[in-house]
């Protein structure tokens, strides 16, 4: 009896061969979508490129395509994302808070975390519907209608559930035994949160806050919705004021069929994904960083 | 001695009083503070009281000028139109054939690259690709929709014949594009938690890579890749900004992805963008409109939920 059998060895090697055929088939799946990422990073840069200039920066959105700039709406996405801040992180830092440190078992306590896991996968336009039915509409004399005010708030409840998931994950991974020694030493719940549990978790609510924010920077349709305008000639002056934001800008080019608009489009793209990109770059740094923390 | 003792005895009482009633107006502010924490976390649950709320409100009032067999029966959306009919499958299917293509071009990719990176890549490599997946799934869709219109829409008219300029291919791609980081990122989430050991055993028993990665791992991850696949078609319906930029504004019931359509989400767009009154009835619409899109999500959302939580048992 010979110790090699043909039949076996051949068709092993038909096996390995089936399974490097996959391998690579699987390595150009995630070739594809980095591929598809440079490309429209490609299209995005050479298309727009040549007319980012001081002036883009610093015009109001005109008529003629040559003279519009982003300066109003690149106000109106800071003035936005800034008031949405002040709603959005203590209210949802307040609710990972509870739920991680807090909450006892119980149906209300499965009713919030149910709700919140379905709030992450609601359409982003239907919160623009929610702003629009409740902030323009029914707290109108408060809001002013359709203003930043209005805006902060529907992008404060879009961004919440991200918000509350993040700071719940980094509150999470605080180590118990940080919490014995702190109310051994008799310090009140609180007193262990405040001092101990939230400096622990900072870096980790930090990177999540980040991520909402540029998820709020990016979002266009609920604003559609709510009535954020198309075209706004001045920077916001207060939290009552008229406003619009990057991405509307952008969105507006985008459906004209001029090409010089079209240029425009491209080179607010390139603002607005320089914004971006910085920020997941902080919130990456600020992960690794934690992440070591934790290692030690 | 005595007066000592019991000064001792009174001065230690006050001792503990004073510690008790510290202790005490310690615990009033704990109180209000756990009550204004369960106070953040009740804000989300007003939430979704709010959405049902506006729109259970709008959609009623619509449905007291619309019947609701005109609305699931008809075949024509015209609201704006001077002939009106309230048909929702135009929309209903220009939605579909978009997820649809999103889908086919999300789930295979999305999950190859997942099995790649749980089963294939070396630490370092997954280390660098997931971040730039991460960044793919960062880019704002109004950017996809800049994409899909200006330059994949042009790049297919040179491959498909009678491809019109607003069309359901090219933004679905683009849109599956959009969704693939998702799929893979919470595909391999569920790839990487099943026990090393299962692996070990199917070597062990003689299985290649391949093998093992396809018939243990992924069956034994199934439930978590299935989630991840329900979040994604919910995703994709509910995708606006895509669509709304490079799939048209014609909401004609047909199966031909080559043409203009109008997605539900696009609709709302449209009539959000136009000078509509608020409370007449083109405004009524789009809340009609998105109680469908509402519940269409809700059911794919919750259904993922309830999967990954049996999922979550299963190996923790």
């Amino acid at each position: 009896m010979s110790l090699r059998d043909a039949a076996f060895e051949s068709m092993l090697q038909r096996r390995q061969l089936r399974g490097m055929i996959f391998e690579a088939i699987a390595f150009l799946a995630i070739l594809i979508g980095l591929l598809t990422l440079a490309l429209l990073f490609y299209d995005i840069i050479t298309s727009g490129v040549e007319r980012l200039s001081w002036d883009f920066l610093t015009s109001f959105p005109s008529r003629r395509a040559s003279r519009a700039g982003i300066l109003s709406a690149l106000a109106g996405s800071v003035f936005l994302v800034s008031l949405m801040s002040i709603f959005a992180f203590p209210i949802g830092i307040g609710a990972a808070i509870y739920l991680e440190e807090y909450a006892p078992r119980g149906w209300l306590t499965d009713l919030i975390q149910v709700n919140i896991a379905n709030l992450a996968g609601v359409p982003s336009i239907i919160y623009g519907l929610l702003g629009l039915g409740i902030f323009a509409r029914l707290a109108e004399p408060i809001t002013g209608g359709r203003t930043l005010l209005a805006g902060a708030l529907t992008m404060a409840l879009l961004v919440m559930p991200v918000v509350i998931i993040a700071a719940r994950e980094a509150i999470r991974s605080v180590p118990s035994e940080i919490r014995l020694a702190a109310l051994g030493l008799g310090a009140t719940r609180w007193q262990m949160i405040r001092g101990h549990v939230l400096p622990y978790a900072l870096p980790g609510i930090l990177t999540g806050t980040i991520l909402a924010i540029s998820r709020a920077l990016g979002e266009t349709a609920p604003l559609i919705t709510l009535g954020a305008l198309t075209y706004v000639p001045f920077v916001p002056d207060g939290l009552r004021s008229q406003f619009t934001v990057l991405p509307i800008q952008i969105f507006n080019w985008v459906t004209r069929p001029q090409e010089a608009f079209h240029t425009n489009a491209a080179a607010a793209i390139i603002v607005l994904l320089a914004i971006l990109l910085s920020m997941n770059a902080l919130a990456i740094y600020l992960r690794y960083r934690f992440e070591k923390r934790l290692m030690k | 001695m005595a007066t000592r003792s019991a000064e001792r005895v009174i001065t230690g009482d006050e001792a503990v009083r004073a510690a008790l009633r510290r202790k005490a107006g310690r615990n009033i502010p704990e109180l209000i503070i756990r009550w204004i924490l369960l106070a953040c976390s009740l804000i989300s649950i007003l939430t979704t009281v709010g959405i049902v709320g506006v729109l259970v409100f709008e959609s009623a009032a619509f449905f007291s000028e619309v019947p609701l067999g005109d609305f699931l029966l008809d075949t024509q959306w015209t609201p704006l139109f001077a002939d009106k009919r309230f048909g929702i499958w135009p929309l209903v299917v220009g939605t579909l054939m978009t997820s649809t293509i999103a889908i086919a071009v999300a789930l295979p990719l999305g999950l190859l690259s997942a099995i790649y990176l749980s089963e294939y890549a070396s630490p370092r490599l997954r280390s660098t690709i997931k971040p730039i997946l991460e960044v793919l799934a960062g880019i704002p869709t109004v950017v996809y929709g800049f994409f899909a219109l200006l330059f994949v829409t042009p790049l297919l008219e040179r491959v498909i014949p009678n491809l019109a300029t607003f069309n359901a291919i090219s933004p679905g791609i683009v849109m599956g594009i959009m969704i693939l980081p998702m799929v893979a990122s919470l595909s391999e989430d569920a790839l990487h938690a099943v026990p090393v050991g299962l692996r070990y055993g199917a070597f062990a028993l003689g299985g290649t890579k391949f093998e093992v990665s396809t018939r243990i791992v992924v069956p034994a991850a199934l439930s978590g890749i299935a989630a991840s696949f329900i979040l994604a078609i919910s995703r994709a319906v509910g995708e606006t900004m895509i669509v709304a930029i490079a799939a048209g504004q014609r909401p004609v019931l047909t199966f031909d992805p080559r043409e203009p359509i109008q997605t539900m989400t696009a609709y709302i767009v449209q009539v959000s963008l136009g000078d509509v009154p608020a409370g007449s009835l083109a405004y009524r619409t789009i809340f009609a409109v998105a109680m469908l899109l509402f519940l269409m999500t809700l059911v794919l959302n919750i259904a993922s939920y309830f999967i990954v939580r049996r999922f979550r048992e299963v190996y923790e």
